[in-house]
């Protein structure tokens, strides 16, 4: 095992961790925006806005991430490439935000379904509009009641960012695969990305089921 | 003369599906009045309390506040602020305080500012008796502390007309007095009230008038006491000896 290894490791672990929680915070924000939005318009009054949203939900889960990745970076990259060179971090945050807020839309829409009638109901008999209802009595409770399942899409995220290797972002798999073909030592190699990777999910995931378990235990208080 | 009411309805209807719920009801709720809402489970008495602010949009028929007509759309939320209601389950907002679920629709609909809101709550949760409980959140309360403090939040927007639909039915017995004091409370005070119930004692003593519902339409109607003393039909006598 070689000593230059190890110090090629010292010097791009830290590197490619950055591009891997970058990517992942930058993917999972627009993801959540975009799915809060999509959710919005899924359960709101408009009826277009109801059948595209259901509509982009659909497609986009029915086409693999992997594909998708490729098809805005070199897919789209090349309709545009005439006006704008595409950015490798910029295609594939667009391809993660899109893809994962299909699904962050559907735990938004589980979230405002599962708050009772009453509470809208009350909100409304109390002269608030149909807005300021969703906004400061419908929403506070359904975030925090979907705040695990985001969590769990955060750490599904994480480990799905490894994708992006295949358009040359030098985050932790595509280190993997820079350094095993410097050193020859794929088994060292792919054992310490791996590592790196669980050292990021093990603790994340942890956290998400704490955090599980105390709302369950508050929601036990509210229905007592 | 008289006073023209302040609530009336004419020919409401409301369906649901293919079942008709409401099959034409008149009601006049005069300004001051307690007018008490019985009948048999699945009459109506819900949905017609609920048309009255519009969480039910009627199918047919007309519905007056204060002299104009009430019409769903856009001024059906000036038309809920005049209107407070109180449910069946409390429904008070379990992700805000106390004071919170008080000062929520005076500030956000009424534009109080954070100070002017703050006293109104804290004076309302003073008058149902619960001036030390602001900074509680609501599962921390008894049902019955509960229900007074959905009380205050309806009353924290300065209604016309008080909605009660069943407030005291979720509640352990020995919880309901607190609930129908705070109650008999604002009827002596004046308020306009409209109060679904079986409690035909409440009904007697602090309604005024009392509205029979059965199969969607108003059996009989009359002077609360004259009239659960004395039914002239034989629906609400059959009712009031069910009810015995
Ligand atoms: N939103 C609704 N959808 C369908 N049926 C309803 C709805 N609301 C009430 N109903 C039905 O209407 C009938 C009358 O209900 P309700 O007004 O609640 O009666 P009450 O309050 O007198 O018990 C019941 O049979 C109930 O099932
Ligand atoms: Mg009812």
């Amino acid at each position: 095992m070689s000593g230059g290894t190890w110090g090629t490791f010292a010097t791009e672990i830290p590197r490619a961790l950055a591009w891997t929680a970058a990517l992942t915070g930058a993917s999972l924000a627009l993801g959540l925006v975009f799915g809060l939005l999509i959710a919005l318009l899924r359960v709101g009054p408009w009826k277009p806005g109801r059948v595209l949203s259901a509509l982009y939900v659909e497609v986009v889960r029915g086409i693999p991430l992997f594909v998708q990745i490729l098809y805005i970076y070199y897919g789209v990259g090349y309709l545009i490439r005439q006006w704008h060179v595409p950015s490798p971090f910029l295609s594939a945050t667009v391809a993660f935000g899109v893809c994962y807020a299909a699904y962050i839309a559907e735990i938004f829409r589980a979230g405002v379904q599962s708050v009772d009638r009453g509470q809208s109901e009350a909100a409304r008999a109390l002269g608030l509009t149909r807005r300021q209802t969703m906004r400061l009595v419908v929403l506070p409770q359904a975030i925090r009641n979907v705040l695990p399942a985001l969590g769990n899409e955060g750490v599904a995220m994480l480990k799905d960012t490894s994708l992006a290797s295949v358009v040359t972002i030098n985050e932790l798999t595509m280190m993997g695969r820079t350094i095993t073909s410097l050193t020859y030592e794929p088994f060292l190699v792919w054992t310490v990305v791996a590592g790196c990777y669980l050292a990021l999910t093990l603790p994340l995931s942890w956290a998400v089921r704490r955090l599980e378990r105390r709302l369950r235990v508050r929601a036990a208080a509210h229905h007592d | 003369m008289s006073e023209p009411p302040l609530i009336t309805t004419r020919g409401l209807r409301k369906s649901f599906g293919d079942k008709e719920i409401l099959r034409g009801i008149d009601l006049d709720v005069h300004a001051g009045d307690v007018v008490c809402l019985l009948g048999p489970s699945g009459s109506g008495k819900s949905t017609l309390l609920r048309c009255l602010n519009l969480l039910e949009t009627p199918d047919v028929g007309e519905i007056t506040f204060a002299g104009k007509r009430v019409r769903p759309g856009p001024d059906a939320d000036t038309h809920r602020r005049q209107v407070g209601m109180v449910f069946q389950r409390f429904n008070l907002f379990p992700h805000l305080t106390v004071l919170q679920n008080l000062t929520l629709a005076p500030r956000e609909v009424l534009g109080l500012d954070p100070a002017a809101a703050d006293t109104l709550a804290r004076a309302l949760l003073e008058r149902v008796g619960l001036g030390d409980r602001g900074q509680a959140w609501p599962h921390e309360l008894s049902g019955g502390q509960q229900q007074r403090v959905a009380i205050a939040r309806a009353l924290a927007m300065k209604p016309r007309v008080m909605l009660f639909d069943e407030v005291t039915s979720a509640l352990d017995p020995e919880l309901v007095g607190e609930v129908l004091a705070v109650m008999r409370g604002l009827a002596t005070e004046g308020m306009t009230m409209v109060v679904v119930t079986h409690l035909m004692s409440f009904a007697r003593d602090v309604g005024k008038r009392v509205v029979f519902l059965d199969g969607g339409v108003v059996v009989e109607s009359g002077e609360a006491a004259g009239t659960l003393d004395a039914p002239r039909t034989e629906r609400l006598k059959e009712f009031l000896g069910h009810l015995v």
